[in-house]
């Protein structure tokens, strides 16, 4: 039995996150990059260990190569712990059989087991593919003072968005009243931001209810959520005023990379007391060539700037090369922009190659019809050949050469 | 004993005194080099690079900011329950003495290479930058049943007293060592990365202490030329040799040719270093930088050319730094201006000031000194 932790977190890591198509095709959502040098998982990861949360399970079962191999021991957040630390939770045969995790709730249900091992009192429930910096600990302490069965945190979103969100209509002293699941005309504008803190005890009932309803389908917004206010639990909304994004659609993960270059955006990566943690490659500085003008961006470590960058992100080991240029992109570890080439409104995702004068996504105004537009998104190994184009809101898995595939 | 037969010795003292300025607070290995590094991390890496997986790493003075640095040698994979770096500080301080004094250290030291399993010992400093196959040495010393090798480089040697000058026979064979403590032109100097077998080292250095001898390269290496099998083995790519200020301005400022840079930082054979969860480097709208190289965590608002920008760092808008290594989380403020200079960590540079040095002399400003 390992010793007993007062609150562990549970991260929900699985999704495909088909909406970022090639970006995902070999990787598990929580593990595209993000930011320059790190991965969406990082925020969550790093959330944990800043609040004081250094027992985490991370479930997952879409693609977990790359994520396993990127958590590794967990040494990188500090969560390689004698009691605690880092687990991957996959899943696994048991002797009534072998099942998927079929929703969120059937993820945490079929590892109560190791929940159960560290005797928690509350386990905070995550997912692995928001940005955003918040700390749990506070979160906990308001759970604590209502005794509260659930705490939601959410965020008050803009009006006109609201109907995109799940919506919660809270009493005076901020206790759920109803739950609304996007309704097409919003009476709240105060969103969930899918990070939950349950009393571990009843967490527990429910999700074994939960399992024996055949007729669940096993998530947590749907189901385990309103059976809980349905039997009348203590369930608070907590709330949060800081930046968060849901980086589930390709132009979500392109605004909130571009986000980082916004000043009036909150969300400051350079805090000591709030530091977002991730596996840092062993790459040299990087070099700005005298021919380079790098203009409201941020460059990563190992990169290597001959030609023009402005408003983009560029990860590790990047080169782009004399003349060419990149604006408005971002351009993951290992890409190669050869010379002349001309990156507009783009993803280049890793290793991929623009071969030289070839050109990929263009801006919103050299576009007629707004509809047509969008950011083009280059798949990883990709090799974009010498003078090819790449449309904008294109996304490419496969090499194009000028004359076409 | 896992991996390569040779436990990897690492003098972090060795020539100091050369760089009195920035070793005032600190030892030679933890001196900061080319934005991100120290320079013991290239010694250490040229030895796990090679499968090297026990390292001592001596020390004598100074070292805090060593430790500071090394932890548990982790960033170099040399944090293990076998094997793994060890920090062998002085054994008792009746032997202090001068820096360069290499017997004294060792002996210091001789417990614990008496105590490794391997059969080799790689001495290496920390003032040469480089990035050494040292497979290719064991492999040298193999075929040339040679007693001691040692990795010298063709050039101008460092102005460094003990600098050993080599006179090598086209078989590679050492036939005569001297020293040329001025700086010596197109001769075979002594990088200082010196392979033996543990039970040479053993019998030379009971002989040397019986004898009441200090000096390492004379007592050691020149004296046993006619009687040992010593081969020099030179070392063609990019090598520096930190022997004062001027040359470890230059040292770095070497690497903004891309050609050295490359060679120095192969991806082949990684430099690793201490992490720090540093967010990329953030360029500002307006900002200028040319010909640089630049570390993650540094916000750069202002002109920056010619120059090494640290972890950390921040440029202001209308400030100017050229010429210029700027260390660890300098802060230079707006329109200050810097040419020449060297700021060490935590350095201020207060709005418009301005500093200059010469390429030959540049200036230096210690420590969290605020101007």
């Amino acid at each position: 039995m390992a010793r007993k932790k007062e609150c562990i977190a549970m991260l929900l890591a699985g999704g495909q996150g088909s909406r970022l198509g090639v970006l995902t095709k070999n990787i598990a959502k929580p593990a595209v990059p993000y930011g320059g040098k790190y991965r969406i998982i990082d925020f969550p990861l790093s959330n944990c260990v800043n609040s004081g949360i250094n027992t985490v399970g991370i479930l997952t079962q879409y693609q977990p190569l790359e994520l396993n191999d990127y958590i590794g021991n967990g040494s990188a957040w500090d969560l390689d712990r004698i009691n605690g630390g880092v687990h991957m939770l996959s899943p696994y045969q048991q002797i009534k059989g072998m099942e998927w995790y079929k929703g969120t709730a059937n993820a945490i249900y079929q590892n109560i087991n190791f929940v159960d091992r560290y005797n928690p009192e509350y386990v905070a429930v995550l997912s692995g593919d928001h940005i955003y910096k918040m700390d749990y600990n506070k979160m906990l302490d308001y759970h604590k003072k209502n005794d509260a069965a659930c705490t939601i945190a959410m965020l008050e979103v803009p009006w006109e968005e609201a109907s995109r969100f799940g919506l919660m209509i809270l009493n005076d002293d901020n206790s759920i009243s109803e739950f609304e699941e996007k309704p097409k005309n919003p009476r709240s504008n105060k969103a969930s931001m899918g990070v939950y803190i349950f009393t571990w005890s009843k967490l527990r009932q429910y999700l074994i209810d939960d399992e024996n309803n055949p007729n669940s389908s096993n998530d947590f917004g749907k189901d385990v959520i309103p059976a809980m206010h349905k039997a009348g639990e203590r369930m608070f909304a907590y709330l949060f005023d800081g930046y968060w994004k849901d980086v589930g659609t390709i132009d979500s993960l392109w605004e909130a990379n571009l986000d980082l270059l916004n000043p009036k955006v909150d969300l400051d990566l350079s805090d000591n007391s709030w530091k977002i943690y991730s596996r840092t490659p062993t790459t040299p500085p990087q070099y700005i060539a005298s021919t380079a003008d790098v203009q409201n961006s941020m460059v990563s470590e190992g990169s290597r700037v001959f030609g023009e960058v402005d408003y983009s992100i560029l990860f590790h080991d990047v080169t782009v090369e004399e003349g060419a240029k990149v604006r408005y992109s971002i351009v993951m570890p290992g890409a190669v922009i050869k010379k002349g080439a001309d990156v507009e409104y783009a993803i280049i995702a890793e290793d991929a190659v623009i071969g030289e004068n070839a050109k990929v996504g263009s801006c919103p105004e050299e576009i007629d019809n707004r509809d047509e537009w969008g950011v083009a998104v280059v798949g990883a190994g990709v090799t974009v050949g010498e003078g090819a184009e790449v449309a904008p809101k294109a996304m490419i898995s496969e090499n194009i050469s000028k004359e076409g595939k | 004993m896992t991996g390569q037969n040779i436990v990897g010795i690492v003098f972090s003292n060795a020539y100091d005194e050369c760089l009195p300025e920035l070793t005032g607070l600190r030892t030679m290995g933890s001196v900061p080099f080319a934005g991100r590094y120290r320079l013991i991390d290239f010694a250490l890496s040229n030895m796990v690079n090679a499968d090297i997986e026990k390292v001592g790493v001596i020390t004598k003075s100074n070292y805090q900011s060593l430790m500071d640095h090394l932890g548990t040698g982790k960033p170099w994979d040399l944090s293990r329950k076998t094997e793994g770096m060890f920090l062998l500080p002085p054994f008792s301080t009746a032997e202090q003495g001068s820096n360069v004094d290499k017997i004294a250290s060792l002996k210091g030291a001789m417990g614990f290479i008496s105590r490794s399993n391997e059969e080799y010992v790689l001495f290496s400093d920390c003032n040469t930058v480089f990035n050494a196959d040292v497979r290719e040495i064991m492999d040298f010393h193999t075929e040339k049943d040679a007693d001691i090798t040692i990795l010298y480089k063709h050039g101008i040697s460092p102005a460094l007293q003990d600098t050993m000058i080599m006179d090598v026979d086209s078989d590679g064979r050492v036939t005569k060592v001297s020293f040329a403590p001025s700086g010596a032109e197109d001769v075979n100097y002594s990088l200082n990365m010196i392979l033996m077998k543990k039970s040479l080292l053993e019998r030379l250095m009971n002989e040397a202490i019986s004898q009441n001898l200090t000096d390492f390269e004379s007592d050691i290496i020149q004296k046993n030329v006619d009687k040992l099998q010593i081969y020099g083995l030179e070392f063609k790519d990019y090598a520096v040799t930190i022997d004062s200020m001027s040359s470890y301005f230059k040292a770095n400022m070497s690497l903004l040719e891309p050609e050295k840079c490359l060679n120095l930082f192969n991806s082949e054979r990684p430099v690793y270093t201490k992490l720090k969860d540093d967010m990329p480097a953030t360029y500002g709208i307006g900002s200028s930088v040319k010909n640089s190289l630049v570390a993650n965590g540094c916000i750069i608002d202002g002109e920056v050319e010619n120059s090494i920008v640290f972890r950390g760092a921040r440029i202001e808008k209308g400030a100017i730094v050229k010429n210029s290594i700027v260390m660890q989380d300098t802060y230079i403020a707006q329109n200050a201006t810097v040419n020449c200079v060297i700021t060490d960590k935590n350095v201020v540079v207060t709005p418009n000031k301005s500093l200059s040095g010469a390429e030959n002399y540049p200036v230096y400003i210690g420590k969290g000194i605020v101007i």
